[in-house]
């Protein structure tokens, strides 16, 4: 990425000399210092960056290796790959990671639609609007495990008061598939209004002038939000939806407090959880975050191919 | 990553940068508080409401030889475990005196951790001591810890339903079924949730019906026709139509809660109850009964799992010898009676039951003690908190057990725990 600020200042120079010839040399001159005082400012963060982030990064890819439970230090050996088989052969892995997906999926979908629909109220709201707003996001200002503790209570038969309105004969934190729902259910409510501040902050984007245009031109409401608003918000709806999806990706702590992973509704980070923290095994556990590293990286590349030119901060072309 | 959690990044490596520091820092002050005096013995233990005075009369006792610091443990049994794990395997030496809850013991000897108990301490920690507490403590025919106390859980009944308490578990089924029958209260609490206490209940009915899950070297997967047989057992009581729509989702204390809203006939749980019932429904208490935990086979009294925990001393302690004399000193009879009497922890400690104190505190203690007599322990391996995740998972929802095919998928993850191969659910 070239520095910003380092774009007038060319042009300035070009429009001053007039000639192709002379802006070159012009212009790499004040790039370069830039650059180089650019490196320099951000050398110490990206320093620090690497060793926080890299050196656990590389450090479980190479405990992954290994064959080591802190039980069994005497047993610690090199394995090779054969922990990735051990891992992507069970069926407790492809159970999380179904689960993981399913949460993803349809938790992202449902946010976005919800998120969407708010925004648009936050935006044309005229009367009360930061009261709208605000109200809008106390989900999101709690704290998860505490919201998570309440969801819990109130699915539990006799103390909860949704649990004693929508299923008094049963426990559905101990059934698979509602529990499943209600870990969703507790996602959405959480989440939804992060997803409509950042499209609220696309819709800002969107000019007046040109949906007044289309107007004019004779779009429906329809054709307007589809052909003028949503191309001008793809870069806000990239950011939306890849940030929700990553995050709801690792998603832990409402499973956590709600089921525990109890009847097959583990993620795969509760997993990892598991087997590194409870179940001691290094080895293992590093295997299982390494997968999850590159699931999150394979995540994010197909956002990017997917959404293509729509990425912030990158060229026409889609190059960035 | 090609892209762009930027902002996410930067946030995780500010946060990790403060958390270094803060780790870096606070090993630093901790250490700063035995500068000069006597050696300073960290015991890390469980919250227990009135340790800090045992802890007094031992300081007391110890004439300035040594002085405990009671370092409050989390509530939960399994953070309290991780967090001491995180500990030992950065070597920290500010541990000294470890409450272990029985069912790590082996862990914590295996990964080298903890000291052996030899010679006088051995002889101390071993004197008197329930039989059951004893094997709990010992791995690889070795001493590793001193047993504090025990526990173990019994068949609470209301007198105003049930005249005689049933004696098996058919016929406690059958007494609840007739109860319902009747539209009186029915319902049979216990802990049915995928967790710890379901293991306990498994582990009961196991070797109640003279059955094994693991051998006795703790390497080799059994689960042999008696397992089965409490398999069938759970199974049939959990789709009889006799326990709380909650049944799968209770742990202890939401047992008890359950117990007090007087919807429920019988109730398996340990001796918190007692006390807490005393104390929450006075009313409610005045009809509760106890009795021995039902036996699975009629000729055969049950077995009960023992809980409890050890204290075992930290093998980068700077203070070896202070640290089992000061272990040694909060286990004694003493102190046993009176943590037994205070935070309702039963004693490991055989002669502490014929104190005349014990029985006003426990009416219930001769039914305790005749079932510590021939208690059980759960598998005793240094993974059992794998195979405890295993057998928690697989057997839960308790209503789907099939009982041949579930005992077949126990015997296979079980090994595989054993083994620290496959990966924990």
């Amino acid at each position: 990425m070239t520095a910003p600020s380092s774009q007038p200042g060319a042009e300035a120079v070009r429009v001053q000399t007039g000639g192709a010839r002379r802006r070159r040399p012009a212009r790499s001159e004040g790039a370069a210092a830039e650059r180089r005082l650019g490196w320099l400012l951000c050398a110490p963060a990206a320093v620090v960056m690497v060793a926080v982030t890299g050196y656990p990064i590389l450090y479980s890819v190479w405990l992954s290796l290994q064959r080591y439970d802190l039980r069994f230090p005497d047993d610690r050996e090199f394995v090779g790959l054969a922990n990735y088989g051990t891992v992507l052969s069970n069926e407790f892995w492809w159970n999380a990671f179904f689960v993981t997906m399913l949460i993803t999926v349809v938790s992202v979908a449902i946010e976005f639609v919800l998120g969407f629909g708010l925004a648009l109220v936050m935006h044309r709201t005229l009367v009360g609007r930061g009261l709208v707003r605000t109200s809008a996001l106390i989900p999101y200002g709690i704290v998860t495990v505490v919201a998570a503790f309440s969801w819990r209570y109130a699915w539990t038969p006799g103390t909860g008061y949704l649990a004693n309105l929508f299923t008094p004969e049963q426990a559905p934190l101990t059934d698979r598939a509602s529990a499943l729902a209600i870990i969703i259910l507790a996602e959405v409510w959480k989440t939804t209004p992060f997803m409509a501040l950042l499209l609220m902050a696309g819709l800002a984007l969107v000019p007046e002038d040109l949906l007044k245009a289309a107007a004019v031109d004779g779009a429906g409401a329809w054709q307007r939000f589809v052909s003028v608003m949503l191309p001008v918000m793809k870069p806000a709806i990239l950011v939306a939806l890849l940030f929700r999806t990553l995050d709801a990706f690792r998603i832990f702590d409402n499973i956590f407090i709600l089921t525990g992973g109890a009847n097959d509704t583990s993620s795969v980070s509760m997993l990892t959880y598991t087997n590194l923290i409870q179940g001691l095994n290094l080895g293992i556990g590093s295997t299982l975050s390494v997968l999850i590293f590159i699931t999150v990286a394979i995540i994010a590349f197909l956002f990017v191919k997917l959404f293509g030119a729509a990425a912030p901060g990158s060229t026409q072309e889609g190059a960035r | 990553m090609p892209t762009s959690p930027g902002p996410h990044r930067r946030a995780w490596a500010r946060a990790t940068a403060v958390l270094t520091a803060l780790g870096v820092a606070m090993p630093l002050a901790a250490c700063a508080t035995d500068a000069g005096g006597p050696p300073v013995i960290n015991l890390y233990y469980a919250p227990e409401q009135n340790l800090p005075e045992v802890v007094a009369t031992c300081n007391e006792a110890a004439q300035g030889r040594y002085r405990i610091n009671y370092q409050v443990l989390p509530r939960d049994a399994d953070e309290q475990r991780v967090q001491m794990v995180r500990r030992l395997a950065a070597e920290d030496n500010d541990m000294d005196v470890l409450g272990l809850d029985v069912t790590w013991t082996q862990e914590f000897a295996s990964a080298e951790w903890v000291r052996e108990w030899t010679g006088e301490y051995q002889t101390a920690a071993e004197q008197d001591t329930l039989p059951a507490a004893v094997e709990s403590a010992r791995y690889e025919d070795r001493l590793y810890a001193a047993p504090k106390n025990t526990n173990v859980q019994l068949l609470w009944y209301r007198t105003d339903l049930v005249d005689e308490p049933p004696a098996t578990w058919d016929e406690l089924i059958e007494a609840a079924q007739e109860l319902r029958d009747q539209g009186q209260p029915y319902e049979i609490i216990t802990m049915g949730a995928q967790y710890e206490g379901l293991v306990v209940l498994f582990n009961t009915l196991t070797a109640s019906a003279g059955g094994e899950i693991v051998d006795e070297e703790g390497t080799e997967a059994v689960v042999d026709e008696g397992a089965v047989q409490a398999l069938e057992l759970l199974q049939r009581f959990a789709t009889a139509g006799v326990t709380s729509p909650a049944f799968s989702n209770a742990m202890e204390d939401e047992a008890r809660l359950a117990f007090q809203t007087g919807d429920a006939a019988f109730q398996l749980n340990w001796p918190f109850v007692y006390p807490a019932l005393q104390e929450d429904a006075p009313e409610l208490a005045a009809d509760v009964g106890w009795a021995p935990y039902p036996a699975v086979d009629p000729d055969q009294p049950a077995r009960v799992t023992a809980g409890g925990y050890n204290l075992a001393v930290s093998a980068y302690s700077r203070y070896p010898a202070e640290a089992f004399e000061a272990a040694l000193c909060l286990r004694n009879p003493e102190n046993q009676l009176f943590s037994a009497v205070n935070d309702g922890v039963p004693p490991t400690i055989e002669s502490v039951y014929d104190e005349p104190e014990l029985a006003e505190a426990y009416p219930m203690r001769d039914v305790i003690l005749d079932e510590l007599l021939d208690a059980s322990n759960r598998p005793l391996t240094p993974a059992y908190q794998n195979v405890s995740t295993v057998i928690a998972t697989t057997l839960s929802p308790p209503s789907e057990i099939e009982p041949a095919a579930t005992a077949q998928r126990l015997r296979e993850q079980i090994q595989d725990a054993l083994d620290s191969r496959g990966v924990l659910p």
